[in-house]
């Protein structure tokens, strides 16, 4: 058991690795001179030659990668060209919006597709089936950018009910959130269906209902208990998509959290902003990933055990 | 509606792209009169913010989200299955090697890289592009390698190695044409999310530049105007989602058809 963690941990290590290499290398893909893409063409040379310098990009690739890990580990996430502000400061006045966004979002998706995953499965091949599988292939295909506008024209424009955006009342989070949560919603319902129909088809729930339980009693207590781990271990991997498409709803909504800051730094050429966001999203990610695999295989030993991770 | 469905609204999307420069169309016309126009009279899906014709555009943002779909789908499908049926075949080093870049580039979230490789690089369809095939290679590169693997151990890849046939003839001949049909749903899931990923980045700016049109540029200037013209950003949004739906259709006919199982497992 502890080398499967021993393992997974060391993985994830190395990925976080990874992770930072690339995203270090994201300041030299600029074309041409990623100096005078910041600073524009009109800049003075002593100007560029300072931020040159402040980059550290007069020197050798190496030495400014292992300078820019050592600083990471440090904590240094450097200082945004735009506003002079340590960067650190610009992310942990966002990331809080974008936490209680993504929270909020995994709250709608869970409500949603649950129930309707659970209809899918129990009624399967009726046209409660084919209803909750069609809500679930439109939430599929319906783009965050688009659902967006479209809910703040009937809620907030025709019907006048919700904010249009911004995150100053405490209504204001509902919009972002179904717009957030719609997609995860529809593809959790489908893997909360297929899960259920696949421990429905077990001894144990054939067992339950022979022993007289009501089928609401097998659905919920006996049937959905085993197969939400599977689920668990895949709403893991989808918060990438919920992260991901934070970005997109965040400008929608004006919410100001991370992705806002990452457009906002793309638009002003703030490139080490950038890099920031993008590293740190990515690293909560991994993380998230890597724990909801640790406690799936303290949950159920066959992982460990068995294929493994 | 199991075929007939997607199939029309795919081909109306594919020939609106090929050949709806013939149609003589003035997307980039701007009638000062005309702004903000609802659909009905001159123009049947009425005009944007600037006066230009919405229907002609939304034609030309066939064309972007076409181009651009077939092209990353076309890279990333190349790429990623020879990536991954040669890492799965030779095993190894090199296999090990692949998995990690795989893994690396997995625990990058969503549209996320392609969002900050597209700034960077800087606005225009060909960074879309580029930015989409970095991020979608991985996908058909997992599929295919762990296909390969469950198939590489078979008698006529084994009879094939003993009779001294060579390894790429093994891969192009042996392995390739086996792992096919789950390739093929990938690719169609690919299209979905390219189309998607294409309007999303010119949503945010990074795609498409004016006065080209895009689906996703398009819905970006609609919501600036959302309370005198919800035309605008109505139009652009119930035709993506329409092809996106279609293909998303297809995919689950594709899948159930070849028999292909879920793409999840890791």
């Amino acid at each position: 058991m502890p080398t499967f963690f021993l393992s997974r941990l060391l993985s994830a290590l190395f990925v976080l690795f990874g992770v930072t290499c690339l995203v270090f290398l994201l300041l030299h893909l600029v074309p041409g001179d990623p100096v005078e893409v910041m600073l524009g063409e009109s800049a003075q040379p002593a100007d560029r030659e300072a931020l040159r310098q402040a980059l550290g990009l007069d020197r050798p690739l190496l030495v400014q990668f292992l300078d820019y890990f050592e600083r990471l580990l440090r904590g240094d996430l450097g200082v945004s060209l735009h506003s002079q502000r340590p960067i650190v400061d610009l992310i942990l006045e966002r990331f809080p919006a974008t936490l209680e966004l993504a929270l909020a979002a995994l709250v709608v998706a869970v409500v949603i597709a649950f129930p309707l995953g659970v209809l899918a499965a129990v009624r399967k091949d009726t046209p409660w089936d084919y209803s909750a599988m069609s809500v679930s292939l439109f939430g599929v295909s319906m783009p965050n950018f688009w659902l967006g506008p479209v809910l703040i024209l009937i809620f907030s424009v025709w019907l006048g009910w919700l904010p249009v955006s911004g995150r100053d009342e405490p209504t204001s989070i509902i919009l972002p959130a179904i717009t957030l949560g719609t997609a995860l919603a529809a593809v959790l319902s489908r893997m909360v269906r297929a899960a259920l129909l696949e421990v429905l088809g077990e001894d144990f729930v054939r067992t339950a209902r022979a022993k007289g339980l009501s089928e609401r009693r097998v659905i919920w207590r006996h049937a959905l208990r085993n197969a939400l781990l599977p689920v668990v271990t895949i709403l893991g991997l989808q918060l990438g998509v919920l992260l991901g498409g934070a970005v997109i709803t965040e400008i929608v909504f004006s919410w100001p959290g991370l992705g806002q800051l990452t457009i906002e730094a793309i638009q002003t050429r703030d490139y080490p902003v950038v890099q920031a966001c993008v590293l740190l999203i990515s690293v909560g990610y991994v993380l998230v990933n890597t724990l909801t695999d640790l406690v799936y295989a303290w949950l159920d030993p066959r992982v460990r055990l068995g294929e493994g991770g | 509606m199991r075929w007939w469905l997607p199939t029309t609204v795919l081909g109306l999307w594919a020939v609106f792209a090929l050949f709806g420069s013939m149609l003589g169309l003035a997307p980039n016309h701007i009638e000062l009169d005309q702004i903000l126009t609802p659909p009905g009279g001159a123009a049947w899906l009425g005009y944007d913010d600037l006066g230009r014709p919405i229907w002609d555009r939304l034609v030309i943002g066939a064309q972007t989200s076409f181009v651009v779909a077939v092209a990353v789908v076309a890279v990333t499908a190349l790429l990623g299955t020879l990536i991954g049926t040669v890492s799965g075949y030779l095993g190894g080093w090199i296999d090990h090697a692949v998995v990690r870049v795989i893994d690396i580039f997995l625990a990058f979230p969503g549209l996320l890289l392609a969002i900050a490789l597209a700034g960077v690089l800087g606005p225009g369809l060909n960074n879309v592009v580029i930015a989409l095939s970095v991020v979608g290679w991985v996908g058909f590169a997992r599929l295919a390698r762990a296909q390969v693997l469950s198939l590489k151990h078979r008698d006529h890849v084994q009879a094939a190695t003993a009779l001294g046939v060579g390894r790429a003839r093994i891969v192009w001949r042996h392995l390739i044409p086996l792992i096919l049909a789950p390739l093929i749903v990938e690719g169609t899931f690919a299209v979905a999310g390219a189309v998607i990923a294409e309007a999303g980045l010119s949503f945010l700016g990074l795609g498409v530049q004016p006065p080209a049109a895009s689906w996703g540029s398009m819905i970006r200037d609609g919501a600036r105007y959302m309370l005198v013209a919800p035309h605008m950003v109505l139009a652009p949004g119930v035709v993506l989602m329409l092809v996106v739906l279609a293909v998303n259709l297809l995919g689950d006919r594709l899948r159930d058809k070849l028999d292909v199982r879920g793409r999840e497992r890791r």
